[in-house]
């Protein structure tokens, strides 16, 4: 079985030329990342990353590696390459998730201690506005317009839809109990909301001019697991919308929902406490974070199967590849 | 930054009002103060604001939300003694309050809450009293603090988890303490748990304070407890905090100690962090100037229910409220891992319960394994075919 998957994986590399891509992993109790290699998922090193580290996110072109450092209060930015330590951003207390404009700049960052979306100058440095909120704001996501940057709230039970020209909150859609994370499809005609207690994914469907409609709720069923574990987390969608792929936490499985009829149609065992989610650029992989097992699950996206787990540091949380 | 918000807030609240209704909320919470000996821990005293704090904090919360959402949210506190209860109340009927959050005594909060009558909804935020969810149940009033067989059954799971069953009970003389004590030999049968050995430990009455207390202490406690039958761990039941923090290292036998003291079950504490309850610490320190108790979260999470109920409902009846946290839609995030909700068939609020070491949360029960047919939480107090209540058919 080894030495099948090696084949295929080569064979995969070999046939689309794609690019050994680095996997980096946030790892919120080692205070590292852990940087895999896309080929052969080997681990390519571990570096100190600051305080517990969960967000992640890396800059367009590839070069800058974002972490939020939550108990060192900081954005904390990293070379990609080097993995040297360049500056920290003023992000406020205990930052969490934030999300980057397509263009590389500002960075938007969920502020869970003051109830504020706080927008971030990656070029500067400073802070060009702070949003007030529901309570305990924690999911972020970005259209694919980039015209409005959507917050969840997880005490208020809302996406707010901020609009990125005046930083003003647009809509308002309440969904269930505390939303974890929200993204877009690839149109930007859906938005989808994990609500981690509620355990439902909120579609929220987009008219033309933006507006927004809870349009219906995605539910998980597993025999033998307890509802209560089924917690939606992560989430991600395929670029041609076909699939979506949503991480349910304690349940250690990934639910795969086909992107047209909403439906569950298979469940993929991964690690314990899986957590956050991200595909390689080409789509043919999906990384998820195991928190209670210290590793990552990799998942081939066509075949809907887990084909690998790889060991990474002290309960991983977040996962971004670098682009092409 | 501060100075600037309520300004931004404002504005946020006047573009979308439209979007809902207007709704007006006034909430009262309604506090009792007894008379108190002193307790053993000067951790127990009690701020003035105990349980005040935790509603205010709500009522920010709701606020927040209530923003978005085109409601307004008020928050009054009532505090009285036993003898000016009633008075205190029925001024406070005649004001028109009808959410309540109440912080009595059992017998006052029944007595109370046939006051009220259908009118009000009354919800429970200190008393355990098995009772009031049981016989002495009341349509207008739901619980969100657990009963002690909750808290028990808590206990016990983790016992049994342990592989601990036989049990050494030691209780106190007062009525409320051989309360207690009955709710842990009901839990010890519930759960396999056998109690080989029972002693009362007596309230003799007498000053808490005593400059060398522990000097006596430390020899009369390991003759108490001397030539037990063989036991895994003793379990004080002590509601009169009388005797139950003395017995961690000063037993006859080296057990652990579980129950009123050793390991607590609580609904909350200042150092749980799980589940982003840091966020709500932050909050509440914020807001008072003092770590959380387990009254402030109570009332907390009572104004929460209504917050919720409001949000769903776009009401404001207390009557409306009531029905919705009772249905299968409602469901609450209360920092516990899992969503809180209500048993229909007596009010109380289901929840996990944390066992606490008074640094930590060393566990938090139901434990794994104890599987119900509804929720697991269905495995901790008295499940339907259990209670006798039937004010809620």
């Amino acid at each position: 079985m080894k030495r099948l998957i090696a084949t295929c994986l080569t064979f995969s590399c070999l046939a689309t030329a794609a690019f050994a891509n680095k996997v980096y992993v946030s790892n919120e109790k080692g205070n590292t990342v852990t940087v895999l290699d896309s080929d052969n998922w080997e681990v390519l090193t571990e570096f100190p990353a600051g305080n517990r580290p969960r967000g992640i996110t890396i800059s367009p072109d590839g070069k800058l590696l974002y972490v939020c450092a939550s108990d060192d209060d900081t954005v904390r930015v990293f070379d990609a390459e080097s993995y040297e330590e360049l500056y920290t951003l003023p992000s406020g207390p205990d930052p969490e998730l934030f999300v980057l404009h397509p263009s590389g700049n500002p960075l938007y960052v969920a502020n869970e201690d003051d109830n504020l979306v706080t927008v971030i100058d990656t070029e500067s440095h400073t802070v060009r506005a702070g949003i007030p909120v529901g309570v305990e704001p924690e999911g972020m996501a970005i259209s694919p317009d980039a015209k409005f940057v959507i917050n969840t709230s997880e005490t208020t039970n809302m996406a707010h839809f901020i609009d990125t020209s005046d930083y003003k909150i647009k809509h308002n859609i309440l969904v269930d109990q505390r939303p974890r994370y929200a993204q877009y499809s690839h149109d930007g005609k859906i938005l989808y909301v994990s609500a981690e207690i509620g355990g439902t994914v909120s579609i929220i469907d987009i008219a033309e001019d933006g507006t927004p409609t809870l349009s219906d709720k995605i539910s998980f069923e597993v025999p033998g697991v307890q509802p209560e574990w089924l917690q939606p987390v992560g989430v991600r969608t395929t670029s041609d919308g076909k699939w979506i792929f949503v991480a349910l936490g304690p349940s250690n499985r990934v639910a795969v929902i086909d992107g047209q009829s909403h439906e569950v149609v298979k469940y993929i065992m991964t690690g314990q406490r899986v957590w956050q989610l991200a595909f390689t650029p080409d789509e043919k992989f999906l990384i998820t974070t195991n928190g209670n097992s210290n590793d990552v699950t990799i998942i081939d996206v066509e075949a809907q199967k887990a084909i690998k787990s790889v060991q990474v540091g002290q309960q991983p949380w977040g996962v971004v590849v670098a682009p092409d | 930054m501060r100075h600037v918000l309520p300004v931004l807030l404002v504005g946020i609240c006047a573009a979308f009002a439209s979007i809902a209704q207007a709704v007006e909320i006034r909430a009262t919470v309604f506090r009792i103060d007894y008379p108190q000996l002193a307790p053993i821990s000067r951790y127990d005293l009690n701020p003035e604001d105990l349980g005040f704090a935790g509603a205010q904090l709500a009522n920010e919360d709701n606020q927040t939300t209530g923003n978005f959402m085109g409601q307004t949210w008020t928050l009054d506190t009532v505090a009285t003694t036993p003898e000016e209860s009633d008075g205190a109340f029925d001024s406070l009927m005649a004001e028109g309050a009808s959410i309540i959050i109440m912080m009595a005594r059992a017998e006052d909060l029944i007595r109370l809450a046939d006051r009220a009558g259908d009118g009000a909804l009354l919800i429970n935020a200190l008393a355990r009293d098995t009772a009031l969810r049981d016989g002495e149940c009341r349509a207008n009033l739901l619980h969100v603090a657990p009963s002690d067989a909750m808290m028990a059954d808590a206990i016990a799971q983790f016992a049994m988890w342990k592989k601990w069953p036989r049990w050494f009970l030691i209780h106190g003389s007062n009525p409320a303490d051989t309360a207690l004590a009955e709710e842990y030999r009901r839990a010890a049968k519930k759960f396999g748990a056998r109690i080989v050995e029972q002693r009362e430990y007596e309230d003799t009455g007498g000053s808490r304070r005593t400059d060398t207390g522990h000097v006596l202490v430390q020899r009369q406690i390991p003759v108490f407890t001397q030539d037990a039958r063989d036991h895994d761990l003793v379990i004080a039941a002590d509601a009169s905090d009388v005797f139950a923090p003395y017995l961690p290292f000063n037993l006859w036998t080296p057990r652990p100690v579980m129950g009123s003291s050793g390991l607590r079950p609580v609904t909350f504490h200042a150092a749980h962090e799980a589940w982003g309850a840091t966020q709500f610490q932050r909050r509440f320190e914020e807001l008072t100037n003092r770590r959380v108790r387990e009254e402030d979260y109570q009332a907390w999470l009572a104004l929460r229910v209504i917050g919720e109920a409001v949000t769903r409902t776009g009401e404001a009846a207390p009557g409306a409220l009531r029905d919705y946290a009772l249905s299968d839609a409602f469901e609450l995030a209360a920092f516990k891992g899992q969503k809180v909700t209500f048993r229909q068939w007596n009010g109380q609020m289901r929840q996990p319960i944390l066992l606490y070491d008074d640094r930590i949360t060393m566990s938090v029960s139901p434990q794994e394994g104890y599987l119900h047919q509804r929720s697991p939480l269905d495995s901790l107090g008295l499940d339907m075919p259990e209670s006798a209540c039937t004010a809620f058919d």
